[in-house]
């Protein structure tokens, strides 16, 4: 092994470079990015970046670090357009680059409404540029903010723009959002967040058409025709893995490229990240197939897993995951690890109905195999480790007593703390 | 080994606790406790991998 490239230069590229020359691999090492910039922290851009007063910087890590620290060969701003395994290169512009491992971090991009190419104000967030662009535009005067898609992105950026005393409308395709990636009780549990801060959520409408005057955005027709006047479109409406420069290099492609357990595509070839799609052995009992993940946990591991099997294939290591994310909405802390698979959701503690604080689990063939909480930092990762040991759903609930119990004896402390010091400051008096 | 903390990025995600529970552990209100200042004999790789987990990059290890 002399040569790895790396494709795509965001947290699974970045971490991906990193392991292998941190474990010593003293090969050539190439990193390409579609971005004219440095890796940068993704996860922020549809929260804080958008919302601080300053303008933070999402960079990594400098210029330097990859010439000096990490001897690397940074090929930015033109994306990957070919692959050929048979020659082993990948064409990056007018430039064939041969490799010996490959790690393939691609990502994924974000996916539009028809018919608002080029429109002004209208926005989706995937990428630095377009945090940027987004940021700007609400701190431009605009008053109205409709947010299409009530998922994770678009429920981000609807909180932001509360934060700034806009008006935010999220219009949502399903009855319930959230159904896919937490179930649907909870899916109504989170939506009230949004009611309680006073953004207007409304499901089961469809967009017809966006409405333009002068190149730019003017509103919104819905499916029943009414009208929505709106200053700014956010679209957040999910992400597509990019695999368009893949066609014809016999890779399997399906919703992200079709790896094994150790994120083999193909002899030489790793995945990494939101574009890979590989069998999760910890929940095989539970899916029906290889899982697509676009977390930044798992894109983080993946980077480090790809990269260390590409250099060293011999040895090559099953990548097995409880799947974590998090998703931070007006002052509150949403996590989730786990599946939301299964046949049934317990709320251990707290309470959903009005939108939290609670902690739910999920269960699936008599095991936890999810795990969701409100503004309860404390509690999910507990439950990370038994699904990661595979442990029985009796184990769960048993947890979930003994933390109520903790917390009714913190509870209790801390009452009798404040009774003793007015007592105090009543003697005092 | 010891575990450093920078506390300006830590907003409590959790994912050390998940992977090194004697040395991590995120309280109620999001803040970290740490167990352990040294790195326990024996649990090297945990918290290597607790400190390569975190979102933030708020844990290092100074030796």
């Amino acid at each position: 092994m002399t040569h790895l490239v790396v494709v795509g230069a965001s947290l699974a590229g970045l971490r991906a470079v990193e392991a292998v020359r941190g474990d010593g691999f003293d090969g050539t090492v190439t990193l390409v990015g579609a971005e004219e910039h440095l890796p940068y922290d993704r996860p922020p851009l549809s929260k804080e970046y958008l919302a601080a007063e300053e303008c933070p910087d999402p960079r990594y890590r400098e210029h330097a670090t990859f010439a000096d620290d990490l001897d690397v060969e940074l090929v930015l701003g033109t994306p990957a357009s070919a692959l050929d395994t048979s020659a082993r290169t990948v064409t990056v512009g007018d430039r064939a680059i041969p490799y010996d491992g490959l790690v393939i971090a691609t990502g994924a991009h974000a996916r539009t409404l028809p018919g608002t190419e080029g429109l002004a104000g209208v926005h989706v967030v995937r990428t630095l540029d377009d945090a940027i662009g987004l940021r700007g535009a609400l701190r431009d005067g605009n008053r109205k903010v409709t947010v299409v898609g009530a998922g994770f992105i678009g429920s981000e950026v609807a909180a932001v723009a509360r934060s700034l005393d806009l008006e935010v409308t999220i219009l949502e395709a399903m009855d319930t959002p959230l159904v896919r990636a937490i179930g649907e009780r909870m899916g109504r549990a989170l939506t009230r967040l949004h009611e309680r801060h006073g953004t207007e959520v409304r499901t089961g409408v469809a967009v017809d058409e966006v409405l333009h005057h002068d190149g730019g955005v003017r509103a919104v027709r819905l499916g029943d025709g009414t009208e929505l006047d709106t200053d700014l479109l956010v679209v957040g409406i999910g992400a597509q893995p990019t695999t368009g420069w893949l066609e014809g290099s016999g890779l399997t492609v399906d919703d992200g490229v079709v790896a094994d357990a150790r994120l083999a595509a193909a002899p030489g070839v790793y995945v990494a990240g939101d574009v890979a799609r590989w069998p999760n052995a910890l929940f095989d009992d539970v899916l029906d197939g290889p899982m697509r993940l676009e977390h930044w946990t798992s894109a983080a591991e993946q980077g480090r897993y790809a990269a260390r099997n590409a250099v060293d294939p011999e040895n090559a290591k099953v990548y097995e995951t409880v799947p974590y994310f998090w998703s931070d909405w007006y002052a509150s802390r949403v996590q989730f690890v786990g599946v939301a698979a299964g046949d049934h959701v317990e709320v251990v503690a707290g309470d959903d109905a009005d939108g939290g604080p609670f902690t739910a689990l999920y269960r699936a063939h008599d095991r936890i195999v999810g795990a969701l909480a409100v503004d309860m930092r404390a509690e999910v990762m507990k439950y990370r480790r038994l699904i990661g040991k595979r442990e029985g759903w009796d184990a769960a609930l048993a947890l979930a007593a003994e933390r109520r119990e903790q917390a009714a004896a913190k509870a209790a402390e801390a009452a009798a703390a404040t009774a003793a010091e007015t007592a105090q400051d009543g003697a005092n008096a | 080994m010891k575990i450093k903390v920078d506390w300006d990025k830590c907003t409590g995600m959790g994912m050390c606790e998940s992977l090194a529970p004697d040395v991590f552990e995120v309280d109620d209100d999001g803040s970290l406790i740490l167990h352990a200042e040294e790195v326990p004999d024996g649990q090297e790789d945990e918290v290597r991998e607790a400190v390569a987990a975190c979102p933030t990059e708020a844990l290092s290890l100074e030796s």
